[in-house]
């Protein structure tokens, strides 16, 4: 999927139809990140000058005072240590679980796996917002309400069927014979897991770890529900709307708590694209 | 999808079958590891999956607030209820016209700029590729407050965009006029997700030897024949699936609408997820057993639908199999 580069060659001098695909893909991409473009500009003017200046993009006179006032005073400060706490939180928990339960469904046959798989491939495609207040009831029940591990529980404890099923697919593919010579070697179940197989994984759990970072982070509806009465507790993408309602004139502040917001996940997604996309193409490929 | 890896630790039976027949207590104990492996999944995804699951059906038949402990058994008065509230079907309604609208739009457009994006020959492919998936990564509620901006009728750069070129001559109120607030939503969606569906049409793409394109080339098909006659049939195996995970997008929009519009102006936005929010956690007075019941009835028609959907796929891949 990566390609590189191609550079301009005189061997094969491009045909128009390539030079017109390229610009119609041009402007496609121009109109996609747009939006990106205008984000961090409006961060960096002042309110004002983002009705007067309209389309400019480049700020008149830069205003990194916006960050700061969206860090500090709108606690944007706080709601990125929460959301950092919360996918952390949650990626270890998505990891261990689907890890461990992939390695046995691929590699064992035990009674009550049909059952295990079914009970997962039926309820693959239930999305949260579905199930969300029985998961508020529950957790009201066991004190979890109103705490960083009540939301990290709710988005890491159900569902992620299908990083059990990447598990599942690299470890059923892994041979037999690395097994049985560390289990010559009187090495125990676990300890086949933990030295050979799971450090065979690394590749998946890069992806797993990946796409669960990208889906927590961007989490919204169970963060929103879990903190109606603790603000203190909110993620960024709950705090923005709390900002829109609570400052709704100030454009320049919401946009540079935007731009805060958006960078973590933008830059990790620019530095581990390949996990990004291997993970997402995972889907159709199995 | 992994029914078949799933099936390869069988394999391991030989060896394991040997114990006595009695032994079934004997193999659960020699087989305690796998338990144990298992017993974070078996704890948490009971609790938060099937266990909200299965209580949703009990909550669907309360009459409950919330406040309260615990609500009052009523029967299928909910379902009655539902079945006649002319905001839940209109609400279904728009959830079925965001679906027949976006999925196709996404579906073609995502094949066109993916076939482009698989020549090597393009030029910047890696480029375009990453400016196309970059919203995807991005987070949908803060997007939708960014969205506010963009579309705002006193500011926003598209209305700026519109009047000095002169296309309209008064700023459009996009997301506040009840006429184009789900369109303009539906327009940010399909520029959110294109790029989901273009990786899934690259990797299919992936599959396809590359040796096919030079054979055919060599042999004077221009581009169209090329994409009608080899690509079109060699991905049709996977337009089902690539389908499917793109209609799903769809049942899933409240983190944009709910930020975008919250699901007005009059309630022209308001798919089945923002209603069901509405009933259960933005009422004066909460909804939960309205709300579930709602939920599990959505829930009953998406299955009902995908199984017909399944179904006419198939009959017409038999029917065109036994011509």
């Amino acid at each position: 999927m990566n390609r590189p580069f191609s550079p301009p060659s005189i061997h094969k001098p491009r045909s128009i139809g390539l030079t017109l695909q390229a610009l119609a893909l041009a402007v496609i991409s121009l109109v996609w990140m747009y939006p990106f473009l205008w984000l961090v500009s409006a961060s960096l003017k002042d309110s004002l000058e983002i009705f007067v200046s309209g389309l400019d993009l480049i700020p008149a006179d830069w205003q990194w005072n916006n960050y700061a006032r969206a860090w500090n005073d709108a606690g944007f400060g706080r709601y990125m240590l929460n959301s950092i706490v919360i996918t952390t939180g949650s990626v270890l928990i998505v990891v261990v679980r689907c890890a461990l339960t992939g390695y046995v469904l691929a590699r064992y046959n035990f009674i009550g796996k049909r059952v295990v798989v079914g009970i997962f491939l039926a309820t693959i495609f239930i999305p949260a917002g579905y199930t969300i207040i029985a998961v508020m009831e529950l957790s009201q029940e066991l004190g979890l309400l109103n705490t960083h591990l009540g939301i990290i529980l709710a988005l890491s404890g159900g569902g992620h069927v299908a990083a059990v099923l990447l598990y599942t697919g690299y470890f059923s593919r892994i041979p037999r014979e690395l097994e049985e010579a560390a289990v010559l070697d009187g090495a125990s179940f676990f300890q086949v897991f933990r030295s050979i197989m799971l450090p065979l994984a690394g590749p998946v759990t890069a992806t797993v770890s990946v796409l669960t970072f990208l889906s927590t982070w961007n989490a919204f509806f169970v963060p929103l529900v879990f903190t109606f009465s603790r603000p203190d507790l909110r993620t960024l993408a709950v705090g923005m709307l709390a900002f829109r309602g609570e400052h709704s004139t100030d454009w320049s502040g919401a946009a540079a708590a935007a731009t805060l917001s958006l960078i973590p996940v933008v830059l990790l997604f620019m530095f581990l694209q390949r996990y990004f996309l291997e993970g997402i193409a995972g889907a159709v490929k199995s | 999808m992994a029914m078949s890896e799933l099936d390869t630790g069988r394999q391991s039976i030989p060896t394991r079958r040997a114990s006595a027949p009695s032994g079934v207590l004997a193999r659960l104990w020699s087989d305690r590891w796998i338990y144990l492996f298992l017993l974070p999944t078996a704890v948490l995804y009971s609790m938060y999956s099937l266990w909200p699951i299965g209580v949703s059906w009990w909550y669907s038949l309360l009459d409950w607030n919330g406040f309260e402990e615990n609500g009052a058994y009523i029967g299928l008065a909910n379902y009655r209820e539902v079945f006649q509230d002319g905001f839940f079907w209109r609400a279904v309604g728009r959830t079925a016209l965001f679906a027949v609208i976006t999925v196709p739009i996404r579906l073609v457009l995502a094949l066109m700029v993916a076939v482009m994006l698989n020549n090597p020959r393009l030029p910047f492919a890696r480029l375009f590729r990453t400016a196309i998936f970059l919203p995807v990564v991005t987070t949908t509620a803060i997007i939708g407050v960014i969205m506010q901006f963009i579309f705002d009728p006193a500011g926003g750069p598209i209305n700026i965009m519109l009047l000095e070129t002169g296309l309209v001559d008064r700023p459009v109120n996009f997301l506040g006029d009840s006429s184009t607030a789900l369109y303009t939503v539906m327009g940010v969606h399909i520029w959110k997700w294109l790029g989901v569906t273009m990786i899934y049409w690259l990797a299919a793409l992936q599959t396809i030897n590359e040796e096919l394109y030079e054979a055919a080339r060599v042999d004077g098909a221009n581009a169209w024949n090329v994409f009608r006659h080899i690509t079109v049939p060699l991905l049709k195996p996977f337009a089902l699936i690539i389908g499917v995970l793109t209609f799903l997008d769809t049942i899933n929009v409240f983190d944009m609408i709910l930020t975008m519009t919250r699901g007005g102006p009059f309630f022209s936005t308001e798919v089945i997820d923002v209603f069901i929010y509405r009933q259960a956690f933005a009422a004066t007075i909460p909804r939960l057993g309205y709300a579930s019941a709602a939920a599990v009835a959505f829930g009953l028609l998406t299955i009902v639908l995908a199984v017909i959907q399944i179904l006419t796929f198939r009959n017409a891949r038999e029917a065109r199999r036994s011509m």
